[in-house]
C-alpha cells in the first residue's frame, strides 16, 4: 500500500444530470506513478465520471468531494482544474471550425504559463516547442495548420488528444476511451506516446472496453463500474478475466 | 454548494452580457430644431432652412407625394410596432452663429462628444491617414483635410454644402441610382434628408487618403435621414469608411439613410460600414431602427464596387447595399458580417444586377445570431438577357449561439441567359456547450474561445476591411457576444 498522500481522491460521489442520478456514491484514490483502468458495461457511468471531474456544467454534483492535489476541486471552473494539472482527453474530441489547430494549442499552452506567472510564448517558439511534441506521437506539421479536429479521420483525433495532454504536461490524465476506432498502427502509436509520457510524478485513468490497450499501457489496477458505482478493484489480471467472462459474473 | 460552478458561470454570463453599450451617453446642447410632424410644410422648412436651390424642393415635394402613396414593405423578416411619422422631428441641428472658418470654432461640446467617441477633429490629435466628416442629428459639424484633398481635385464636404458649392453635380446624379420612388423608406429620405457626405474623386485620381464620415444621432425623438452621395470618374480609385453610434434611449429612433455611388470607367470605389448603433437593452426596449437603402452603379467598363459592412447595432436593420453592373468586366462585392443579440432583428444581404457583358459579382455573407435574435439573409442575384458571361458567386454562413436564436438564409437567383456562371452555397453551425468546454477543458477562457470562434468565423470579411477598422470590428464583435452563450 502507498503512504503517500493520494494525488486524486474522490469520496462518496454522486452526481445528476437532468435529475437522473448517474453517479452513486463513488470512491477512488490514486497515487502518483499509478495507471488506474475504469472498464464496465455501457452506461455505467464511466464518460459522466470523465466529465464531472473535469468539471462540465451540465452535470449536478448531489454529494461527495473532489481532492485533487490536497484541494476540493467541486467548486472550481473547468479552466482552473485544468490549469492545476487534470486533463481530459475526450471520447469524441470536437470539431471547432474557423481555429487553427496551432492557434488552439498555443492559446491553451499560453493560458497555463499565465496561470503560473511564466512568460506566454510567441508563435515561433511555439513553433519549436509543438515540434518536439508532434514527434511523439507521429504527427505531421500540416496538422498544426488545419482547424482544431475538423476533417480529422478518428485515429487522427485521438493523437491530437494525446498531443494536447503531452504539450499541457498534466498530472492527472483521464483517457476517455482513447482506444475505440483505432486500427493497430494508430494504437501502438498512442499507447507509444503514453508510455512516454508517463513518469513517476503523473498518475493516468484509461477508460476502456477493451484489454488490447492494456496490453500496450500496463495499468497498476483495474476497476469495474457497475451503475454508478465501483463495484471491483483488482490488478491487471482483472482485465484479463473480464475479456473471458464478461461483466455478468460480477453482479 | 451543488451545481455551483454552474451558477459562477451564469452569473458570470449575465454580468457580461450587460455591458454596458459604451457610447450611450447624450450631449446637452443648445439646437435649432423643426417641431414634430411631417407634411409638405416641413419640407418647405427643411429646405428653406437650408437655402436650397429649386430643383432640390422640387425633389423632396416629389418624393414626398411618391412616399405618402407608399406603404411600409411587409417582406422582411422583421416585427416592429407601426412607427408614427408625425411623432418624429425631422430637422435638428446643434445652434451655431455663423459659418465656421475652422475647426477651432467647432462648439467646445461637440468636439467632446466626438473626442469621447474616438473621433478627433483637432489638429494636433485627429488621424494622419483618414478625412473625416463628422454628421451630428441631422447636421454635418466638420470634415477634416479639406484643403489637402483639394489640392487633388477631390471634393469631400457635406451633401448640404455640395448642394450650394456644385449644384451641377448635385442634380446630375442625385436620385440617379436610388429613384425617390425606389422604396418606401428610399422615399422618406429623398422628401427630407437633412446631411450627410459628397466625395468627388476627379478623372485619373487615386484619392490619397481614405474618407470617412463618422454619424452621431443625439437627439432622443429626432430621426436621422442622411444621403451620401460618391462619384468617382474615369480611372479614379477611393476607399470610403462609414461608422455611427447613438444614445441610449428607451424609445426607438428612426434613421433610413441612402448611400448612392456611382463608378465610371475603370474608377473602383470600396465602401467600409461599422454599423453599431445602439441596439436596444436586453428586454428589446429601445435602440434604433435602421433602414437604409445603399446601391452603387457600376456604369462605366472595368469599374468596380466593393461594400463591406460590419453590422452589430440596431434593434431593426434592413439594409441590403447592391450593385447595378452596367459597364462591360464591371465587377461588384459584398462581404458582410451582421451579428445580433437579445431581441435584435436583421434581414440583411445584397442585390446584384447583371446588366453589362462578362459582369462578375461575389457575396460573402456572414450571419451570427445569440440570445432571442433573429438574422436573415436576403440575396437577390439577377443574371439579364444581356449580360453574356456574367459569373456570380454567393455563399452565406450561419452561426447560432444558444438555443433561442434564429437565422434564415432567402436567395433569389433569376438567371435570363445560359452562358451565366452562377455558384451559391450557404452553411448553418452553432457555437455549442461541447465546443465552449473543450476550450474550458483545455485552460482557455470562455472569453477567449468565443473571441477565437468568432474571428475564424468572419475572417473572409474581416481581411476586406481596412486595418483600422478591421481591429475595430473584431473587439466590437467579442464585445458585444462575450458571455452570450451559457
Amino acid at each position: 500500500m502507498n503512504s503517500n498522500p493520494p494525488i486524486l481522491e474522490v469520496k462518496n460521489l454522486k452526481a445528476s444530470i437532468n435529475d437522473n442520478e448517474i453517479l452513486k456514491s463513488l470512491d477512488l484514490k490514486i497515487h502518483k506513478g499509478e495507471i488506474h483502468a475504469i472498464m464496465g458495461p455501457n452506461g455505467s457511468g464511466k464518460s459522466t465520471f470523465s466529465k464531472v471531474l473535469a468539471g462540465h456544467p451540465a452535470y449536478k454534483i448531489i454529494s461527495g468531494e473532489i481532492i485533487f492535489k490536497g484541494l476540493n476541486i467541486i467548486d472550481l471552473e473547468p479552466e482552473e482544474r485544468s490549469h492545476l494539472g487534470l486533463f481530459l482527453a475526450f471520447q469524441y474530441p470536437i470539431e471547432i471550425p474557423g481555429v487553427s489547430n496551432e492557434d488552439f494549442l498555443r492559446l491553451a499552452y499560453n493560458a497555463k504559463q499565465k496561470f503560473y506567472n511564466k512568460p506566454e510564448v510567441d508563435p515561433i517558439e511555439f513553433l519549436e516547442i509543438i515540434n518536439q511534441k508532434l514527434q511523439l506521437v507521429e504527427m505531421s506539421a500540416v496538422f498544426l495548420s488545419r482547424n482544431v479536429n475538423e476533417g480529422f479521420s478518428g485515429g487522427e483525433k485521438k493523437r491530437n488528444e494525446i498531443l494536447q495532454m503531452i504539450l499541457l504536461d498534466s498530472e492527472v490524465s483521464i483517457l476517455d476511451e482513447t482506444d475505440s476506432g483505432l486500427d493497430i498502427d494508430a494504437l501502438k502509436i498512442i499507447s507509444n506516446g503514453i508510455n512516454t509520457f508517463m513518469n513517476p510524478d503523473k498518475a493516468i485513468i484509461l477508460i476502456t472496453h477493451y484489454q488490447r490497450l492494456l496490453d500496450y499501457v500496463k495499468p497498476n489496477f483495474v476497476h469495474v463500474m457497475q451503475n454508478g458505482k465501483i463495484i471491483k478493484t483488482g490488478s491487471a489480471e482483472l482485465a484479463n478475466e473480464l475479456e473471458n467472462k464478461g461483466y455478468e459474473w460480477l453482479s | 454548494m451543488a451545481n455551483q460552478s454552474n451558477k459562477t458561470l451564469n452569473t458570470n454570463i449575465t454580468k457580461l452580457v450587460n455591458q454596458p453599450y459604451k457610447y450611450g451617453f447624450s450631449t446637452t446642447i443648445e439646437k435649432d430644431v423643426i417641431a414634430k410632424g411631417l407634411n409638405e410644410k416641413t419640407i418647405y422648412l427643411i429646405s428653406q432652412k437650408k437655402k436650397e436651390p429649386e430643383f432640390l424642393l422640387n425633389f423632396r415635394l416629389k418624393a414626398y407625394r411618391k412616399w405618402k402613396e407608399m406603404k411600409t414593405p411587409e417582406w422582411a423578416q422583421l416585427k416592429f410596432p407601426e412607427i408614427n411619422y408625425q411623432d418624429i422631428i425631422y430637422y435638428s441641428a446643434p445652434k451655431s452663429k455663423k459659418k465656421l472658418k475652422s475647426l477651432d470654432e467647432v462648439d467646445p461640446e461637440l468636439l467632446d462628444t466626438f473626442e469621447k467617441l474616438g473621433i478627433s477633429l483637432t489638429e494636433q490629435k485627429r488621424l494622419t491617414n483618414v478625412a473625416v466628416d463628422v454628421v451630428f442629428d441631422s447636421i454635418s459639424i466638420a470634415t477634416t483635410f479639406r484643403e489637402e484633398l483639394a489640392e487633388y481635385g477631390v471634393i469631400f464636404c457635406s451633401i448640404s454644402e455640395a448642394v450650394h458649392d456644385y449644384p451641377e453635380l448635385i442634380e446630375k446624379y442625385l436620385g440617379t441610382v436610388v429613384p425617390i420612388g425606389d422604396n418606401y423608406f428610399a422615399a422618406l429620405n429623398s422628401a427630407v434628408f437633412t446631411d450627410g457626405s459628397f466625395c468627388y474623386i476627379p478623372q485619373d485620381v487615386i484619392c490619397p487618403l481614405d474618407l470617412s464620415t463618422y454619424f452621431r444621432i443625439n437627439d432622443q425623438n429626432s430621426g436621422q435621414f442622411e444621403r451620401t452621395l460618391i462619384i468617382a470618374e474615369k480611372n479614379s480609385k477611393v476607399n470610403y469608411l462609414e461608422g455611427c453610434t447613438a444614445p441610449q434611449y428607451d424609445t426607438n429612433q428612426l434613421h433610413a439613410a441612402i448611400v448612392e455611388l456611382i463608378a465610371l470607367e475603370n474608377a473602383n470605389i470600396k465602401y467600409s460600414t461599422v454599423q453599431n448603433w445602439y441596439s436596444g437593452n436586453e428586454q428589446g426596449k429601445g435602440g434604433v431602427y435602421n433602414f437604409v437603402t445603399k446601391r452603387g452603379l457600376c456604369s462605366g467598363v472595368n469599374s468596380k464596387i466593393s461594400w463591406t459592412q460590419v453590422e452589430t447595432g440596431s434593434s431593426i436593420t434592413w439594409k441590403y447595399p447592391s450593385c447595378l453592373l452596367v459597364g462591360e468586366n464591371s465587377q461588384g462585392e459584398f462581404y458582410s458580417v451582421a451579428l445580433t443579440n437579445n431581441y435584435q432583428q436583421a434581414d440583411t444581404g445584397s442585390k446584384m444586377v447583371h446588366i453589362g457583358k462578362n459582369t462578375k459579382s461575389r457575396i460573402v455573407s456572414k450571419g451570427i445570431s445569440a440570445g432571442n435574435s433573429k438574422n436573415s439573409y436576403r440575396g437577390f442575384v439577377n443574371i439579364n438577357t444581356k449580360a453574356l458571361g456574367a459569373r456570380n458567386y454567393s455563399q452565406c454562413d450561419s452561426l447560432l449561439i444558444g438555443n433561442l436564436s434564429n437565422a434564415n438564409t432567402f436567395p433569389y437567383i433569376y438567371v435570363q441567359n445560359s452562358t451565366a456562371k452562377i455558384e451559391h452555397e450557404a452553411s448553418i453551425s452553432k457555437i455549442g456547450e461541447e465546443q465552449i468546454f473543450y476550450f474550458l477543458q483545455r485552460g482557455i477562457s470562455l472569453e477567449k474561445c468565443i473571441e477565437l470562434m468568432i474571428s475564424g468565423f468572419c475572417r473572409e470579411v474581416f481581411t476586406e476591411l481596412p486595418l483600422e477598422f478591421a481591429a475595430e470590428a473584431d473587439r466590437l464583435l467579442s464585445l458585444k457576444l462575450e458571455g452570450s452563450v451559457g
